[in-house]
């Protein structure tokens, strides 16, 4: 992975897709990504299940994390959606958590962040965006297509505000896919190239083990800073995806 | 500790209330209310969303320009007519996000 005695950082290596599971793995293009999308669904389920299962009056700690969650979910949804939003509740709690898993996952070495390759994240981002044009329809029929009709603008105008309309509604689904992988894909390259600094610069010999130090200390820094944009990200995709919510379920 | 502050028998309510705004307990809530939009918080986050914003919508109208020109055999011209649409789209979002008052509209 890292620049082993060489003279060149592989940042990029770092997100090859290898098989995972040995031969039968390897025979369903079964890679370490999907391995850790498993991993990830069922750390989430453990937490639910293990978790809740004491089902005490005052919660332990993973029952208070549990809890924790289900309620922030739960008042995300409605504060953001409406009333309507419980419907949603199950959707959003799961996109939330699995990203969330997904990319903390990620931070552990020898673990592989699935949120950064951009064909997970886009396929997480379309799925949210054919849901939202499914809702809107489902609740106002034809009636959504008013959606890209801005109110009050002049008819001579109206040709060009759709399609400005059209087109800012189809970026939703770059922009939320981007800022996940983005966000995801960057930190861990930091990680990578501090990393391959440590063993660059430790290898000078006596004049290199301050930068090299100092390098170590960045990267711990950067561990830090990588378990807030993990949840942070987590969190916006979630919110992300209420608002467009509450944009199809409301229209305007 | 003991904070009496006058009245013969504020409601617990009360009394909890003043006790977490001191504390600055309440504070969270009421900054997760108003910017609800402005997802980021910091600097760095709204510069981040402001960027991807306005390039996301220019890739969307460059693909659909480049798409539709592969289409109909039209080369340059209609590429040339969707990215300033892609970048008023995109200043459009930006526009969104920092709108005044979204859910008063709606």
């Amino acid at each position: 992975m890292a620049a082993e005695g060489s003279n060149s950082i592989d940042a990029l290596g770092q997100f090859q897709l290898h098989p995972a599971l040995g031969a039968i793995g390897g025979s369903v293009n079964f890679t370490q990504s999907n391995l850790m999308m498993v991993v990830a669904g069922l750390l989430v389920m453990a937490l639910l299940w293990v978790g809740m299962k004491p089902r005490a009056m005052v919660p332990g700690r993973l029952q208070a994390a549990a809890e924790l969650g289900y309620e922030t979910i739960m008042s995300m949804c409605v504060d953001t959606i409406g009333p309507e939003g419980r419907k949603f509740f199950p959707l959003v709690f799961t996109l939330f958590f699995f990203i969330l898993f997904g990319n903390l996952l990620g931070v552990f070495p020898y673990f592989f962040t699935f949120t950064s390759h951009i064909m997970v994240t886009l396929a997480l981002s379309l799925f949210v965006f054919i849901l939202v044009t499914v809702v809107a329809i489902k609740e106002h029929g034809l009636h959504f297509f008013s959606y890209f009709v801005p109110q009050g603008i002049p008819k001579a105008l109206a040709p060009l505000m759709v399609a400005i309309e059209v087109i800012s509604y189809l970026s939703r689904i770059i922009s939320l896919s981007v800022r996940l992988f983005a966000n995801m894909m960057a930190g861990h390259v930091m990680l990578e190239v501090f990393g391959s600094f440590i063993v660059m610069l430790g290898g000078l010999g006596l004049l290199g083990y301050f930068p090299a130090a100092l390098s170590l200390g960045v990267n711990t820094i950067l561990i830090g800073f990588e378990l807030l944009v993990a949840t942070l990200q987590a969190y916006v995709f979630a919110i992300l995806t209420c608002i467009y919510l509450h944009d199809a379920v409301h229209l305007h | 500790m003991s904070q009496d502050t006058g009245g013969p028998d504020p409601s617990f309510e009360d009394r909890l209330k003043a006790a977490r705004s001191k504390q600055g307990l309440d504070a969270p809530p009421k900054s997760s209310l108003s910017d609800q939009d402005g997802v980021g918080g910091s600097a760095w986050g709204i510069g981040a969303r402001v960027g991807v914003e306005l390039v996301s919508a220019l890739v969307v109208a460059v693909a659909i320009g480049y798409g539709l020109d592969r289409l109909f055999h039209t080369t340059p011209i209609l590429t040339a007519v969707f990215v300033p649409l892609g970048g008023a789209a995109g200043v459009a979002n930006v526009w969104r996000l920092f709108a005044p008052k979204k859910s008063d509209k709606g």
